[in-house]
């Protein structure tokens, strides 16, 4: 009866193409907003992660995300070196100046200072240029999106210069550094220059990265430098998560996103649901037909279950294969790069999709179940 | 009262009660029926508007419980069945043809008329084909591949026929199969009816208000108010039962 059922399903044109998109573009809005939503909250904590060599990061007790920060002070370096276990710990600083060209265009950017002697942190992902030539005086490293974002329209060229707070700085490499949260370019400097371009202050060290020797995990290592010195002390991951929850938890990202994936489960819900019912109920005589012919209630769940998930998984293909298009052209554009149709959110799609059907299915299921097959005669 | 009652009959009713709703909203639909339809012929069972037909034949084919008595289809109580059998049992042994031929649209004549046999588990190609060679019997060879839409009302009814008789049931319920066509395409079809349906081992009832059929009945039940209240022999039938039974 399977065939039966199909072809009940996709006889009526109209219905079935009308629950077919309502399911694909439910997909195509659940799968679209939950991967962008992701994506954004992912790159808050972009920086941390391109920072590889690192498993620790420590910072003032008050640091609670990456983007503001506590200074710490030059001496809690020693400390957190002196902590046993460390391999190695080294400075960072995180700053914000002004960045102009000579054009007269100007942007603030992020400047991360790295460790003189080690460039722990350095972007290893080159496009142009190569890290290496941080060493040289007044050089710096500036992000693609960056340099397109201050030289507009210019092809890819080093050696340009750039003004940081009345500080000039030659670009010597072009980097692929992960998108931050805020579009503003990612300059890469050494510490002793990168303290400059800000101004100097008292205290300037906004992190201290750190790695563990072997036989030691970085949690361990955290709870030793945080036992010891006071200090906050976050593995990678954890500290990735910390600027996560904090957007999450003090913008109004979240509630946007929300209503908008939520809007998009009711309406995908409630056309796809209706419809379907709908459907349904207009072959119920159909359906009685067959109850009288001596086709069992069991049989006919099955057949009300298959059409649901036939159109629930064409849906869901043809919303997916829409997301992957709008992600594969909206990946390539740089204030959208890094955004990607993440399998996680493609999952959880899928599983709200099939709520959605068996909701249906099981709205139309009832129908049929109560239904008399004597009814037929009337 | 008057009764159908015929020796070994392949439906027997007896004393059959049927209500519906409890309290001032109940309402008596049969009101012991007795009532037997015999095996090689066409019986007919007739009457006004909410005389109980409709409820008479849907207890007898198992779609609606009766309230009280017995009926017996091939010597089974099929009260007694439990539900699993009882379908089992009408997938098996009933054939339906309905007022308003209820075809699946989306599925062709052969389609149609396969479906029972679908419905048993039977491979949809061999079904397909029986159905095929069974509408070829019924004129409608040039039709199988048409969707309902596509076939006029005697159409749709011939294959709403071949739907009721390809699985070979011992019992065929048909309910005004005239009623929706106009005189001359119902009287094509209750020949086809008659010669087809009629066999010596199979019943067949026909709930119908078209007078301008009741000569192809044998027995002609009419009902008034939940009861039987005449039966009437005919001989309509008579002669596709002697066609069929003579080599």
């Amino acid at each position: 009866m399977n065939f039966v059922a199909l072809r009940m399903l996709t006889g009526d044109r109209a219905k079935y193409l009308g629950l077919v998109f309502a399911i694909a573009f439910s997909t195509f809005l659940l799968e679209n907003q939950t991967s962008i939503f992701a994506g954004i909250m992912s790159r808050t904590g972009n920086q941390i992660s391109d920072v590889t060599e690192a498993e620790v990061w420590v910072m003032d007790p008050q640091t609670v995300y990456f983007e503001e920060t506590k200074a710490l002070k030059d001496t809690d370096l020693n400390r957190v070196r002196g902590v046993p276990g460390v391999e190695w710990a080294v400075r960072l600083f995180k700053g914000g100046p002004v960045a102009r060209t000579a054009a007269g265009k100007f942007s603030q950017c992020v400047v991360l200072g790295l460790d003189d002697a080690t460039l722990v942190g350095v972007p290893r992902k080159m496009l142009m240029g190569a890290w290496s030539r941080l060493r040289e005086p007044n050089s710096v490293i500036i992000d693609k999106a960056g340099y397109m974002l201050l030289f507009p329209g210019e092809p890819l060229e080093i050696g340009r210069t750039l003004e940081l707070n009345d500080h000039l700085a030659r670009i010597v490499g072009i980097s692929d550094a992960s998108a931050g949260f805020v579009s503003f370019p990612i300059i890469h400097a050494r510490y002793s220059e990168a303290v400059n371009f800000q101004g100097r202050e008292r205290s300037q060290m906004s992190f201290i990265v750190a790695r563990q020797q072997s036989g030691l995990t970085p949690k361990q290592l955290c709870d030793r430098i945080a036992e010891q010195t006071g200090l906050r002390a976050r593995t990678r991951e954890e500290f990735r998560w910390d600027c996560i929850r904090y957007y999450l938890a003090n913008t109004g990202i979240p509630v946007n996103f929300g209503i908008t994936i939520t809007i998009a489960l009711i309406v995908g819900t409630v056309v796809a649901g209706q419809t379907f019912y709908l459907f349904t109920v207009e072959n119920l005589k159909q359906f009685g037909a067959l109850k009288a012919i001596g086709v069992t209630n069991w049989r006919l769940m099955g057949m009300i279950l298959l059409q649901a998930c036939t159109v629930g998984a064409i849906g869901f293909s043809l919303g997916t294969g829409m997301a992957a298009v709008f992600f594969e052209v909206t990946s390539k554009q740089i204030a959208t790069r890094g955004l990607v149709l993440m399998w996680e959110c493609a999952a959880l799609t899928a599983a709200c999709i099939f709520f959605v059907v068996i909701v249906a299915s099981v709205l139309s299921i009832r129908r049929v179940l109560v239904l008399e097959p004597a009814a037929v005669f009337r | 009262m008057p009764s159908t009652f015929q020796p070994n009959p392949a439906v027997d009713c007896r004393e059959v009660r049927k209500h519906f709703g409890d309290g001032d909203a109940r309402i008596e639909v049969l009101r012991g029926v007795q009532f037997s339809a015999a095996l090689g012929g066409m019986t007919f069972l007739v009457g006004p508007s909410g005389c109980g037909k409709t409820t008479l034949i849907s207890v007898i084919a198992g779609l609606l419980d009766a309230s009280g008595g017995e009926v017996h289809l091939f010597g089974e109580n099929i009260a007694q069945l439990p539900e699993h059998q009882r379908i089992t049992f009408r997938r098996k042994n009933l054939g339906f043809v309905f007022q308003q031929y209820n075809l699946l649209p989306a599925l062709t004549a052969a389609e149609n008329a396969a479906v029972p046999l679908l419905a048993a588990g039977v491979k949809r190609r061999e079904a397909v084909d029986r159905a095929r060679a069974l509408l070829v019997k019924l004129g409608l060879e040039k039709r199988a591949d048409a969707l309902p839409n596509k076939l006029s009302g005697g159409q749709q009814q011939r294959v709403a026929l071949a739907r009721a008789l390809v699985h070979e049931p011992r019992l065929i319920v048909c309910d005004e199969p005239t009623a929706a066509l106009d005189h001359k395409t119902g009287e094509a079809v209750m020949e086809l009816l008659a010669g087809a349906a009629v066999h010596p081992d199979r019943a067949v009832i026909v709930v119908t208000h078209d007078n301008r059929v009741f000569h192809f009945a044998e027995t002609i039940a009419h009902m008034d108010d939940g009861q039987i209240v005449k039966v009437e022999s005919g001989t309509g039938a008579l002669a596709a039962v002697i066609e069929h039974a003579t080599p």
